[in-house]
């Protein structure tokens, strides 16, 4: 993650990074736990992506001001704390706005501070790069997540209740795939999207330069 | 909800409603470290200790910030209290296996980022569990964890040897067949029912 010749990206390249090349949820497969326990419909899964952007944003500025205060040995609890503050933040908020939406994402809203991507974002860009700078990333990084959580939760939400954003797509005759919004397909959802970058990938090898492999799944 | 009995809880949890399968928590390690039986093991025990320890702490936690009402700060300090257990966890394998240490590697300080052990302090909070209930529903959540990880292990190690396609190597089959998994133990669903 930490590349040593970070500092020569321009900042559309540095915003570009966690939508494309670093995805976090299809790349990095950071945060997959509210990636696949919230995306049963694309409401929810705009809802948890806004919400998790929210949080990076707040922590991500905060971590950047305290970048040359923090002593190294307490960095990772500072970080934590800062997150837990913008969670709490969120989940007041959440539940202010709209209760209904509070209740279908549930605990999921508190867990957005174990959300490794968040942690990993403030350890490897936010600790060791300028305001604007980590912030870019971090907008790049929070939409890269929200689109991925949509991807996930509009496919399960066509397949699994033939609607979109609770518009019936295909009439009454649509036998749902009810297993889509059940657990299972959680996983089988991913794995299929996985499965298809996975297949671009292979497909065009000329462009791997340009399209970094899944290496960094092992970073859970 | 708080009148279920102990075993229910603890069937349900650790089956019907598997921490890792049906409430997706936990899945960075279950992705990560289910690579090997011999670590995924060690690795389970591991988080079903910092789970009992976090459950324990979150009830005492939970007591206080009703007592003095700052609900506020609940979310803090639970997590606050995982990571130091994490710190402690990690200190006492230092000393007594570094072998373990050492193959759990990036894992360990990884189990505080570990959903499934706030999940726990989370989960008994909002279902307003008695103690002795909190102290059931982490344990089974911890024998979830882990069973759910060596299952896993136990398919990956066998995976290693059959050839597959370039394509699907890697993450996508992992998710697979954590998929098939979670449709087996969906085959659990209503054991223990009510929780």
């Amino acid at each position: 993650m930490a590349i040593p010749g970070q500092q020569e990206l321009t900042q559309l390249e540095n915003f570009m990074e966690g939508i494309w090349k670093q995805n976090p949820v299809f790349v990095m497969l950071l945060g997959l736990c509210p990636a696949l326990a919230v995306t049963v419909s694309a409401v929810n899964a705009l809802a948890m992506g806004a919400a998790t952007t929210f949080v990076l944003l707040g922590s991500t500025l905060l971590v950047s001001l305290m970048r040359n205060f923090v002593p190294k040995e307490v960095r990772i609890a500072t970080y934590i704390v800062i997150i837990a503050t913008f969670v709490t933040i969120v989940d007041y908020l959440i539940a202010a706005i709209s209760l209904e939406l509070y209740e279908a994402l549930g605990a999921f809203i508190q867990l957005i501070v174990v959300n490794c991507m968040i942690l990993g974002r403030a350890e490897a860009h936010a600790s060791r790069n300028a305001p604007i700078r980590a912030l870019t990333n971090a907008l790049g990084m929070g939409l890269g997540f929200t689109i991925g959580l949509f991807a996930l939760g509009s496919v399960r939400e066509i397949l699994g209740s033939g609607t979109l954003f609770g518009v019936s797509l295909f009439g009454p005759d649509f036998q749902p795939w009810v297993v889509m919004v059940l657990p299972p397909g959680g996983f089988f959802v991913l794995g299929a999207w996985l499965l298809v970058f996975n297949w671009w990938r292979n497909r065009t090898p000329a462009a791997t330069g340009t399209l970094k492999p899944a290496e960094g799944h092992s970073h859970g | 909800m708080a009148e279920a009995s102990l075993g229910q809880i603890f069937l349900a949890t650790v089956l019907a409603n598997n921490f890792v399968l049906a409430m997706f928590l936990g899945l960075c390690p279950f992705v990560g470290v289910s690579g090997k039986l011999n670590t995924a093991a060690p690795m389970g025990a591991a988080t079903t200790f910092v789970m009992l320890v976090a459950s324990l702490c979150a009830y005492g936690l939970n007591y206080l910030v009703t007592t003095f009402e700052l609900e506020f700060l609940r979310l803090i300090s639970y997590i606050v209290v995982i990571a130091s257990a994490v710190q402690l966890v990690e200190m006492v394998l230092k000393k007594y296996s570094p072998a373990l240490f050492r193959a759990l590697g990036i894992y360990l300080p990884l189990i505080t980022t570990n959903c499934a052990i706030l999940g726990v302090a989370l989960f008994q909070t909002a279902r307003e569990y008695s103690f002795l209930q909190a102290l059931v529903f982490a344990i089974a959540a911890g024998v979830g964890f882990t069973l759910a990880l060596v299952l896993m292990a136990g398919l990956r190690e066998r995976l290693n040897l059959a050839t597959v396609p370039n394509v699907v190597q890697g993450a996508a089959l992992s998710l697979m067949l954590a998929g098939l998994l979670s449709l087996v133990f969906m085959g659990f669903a209503g054991l223990g029912s009510g929780a």
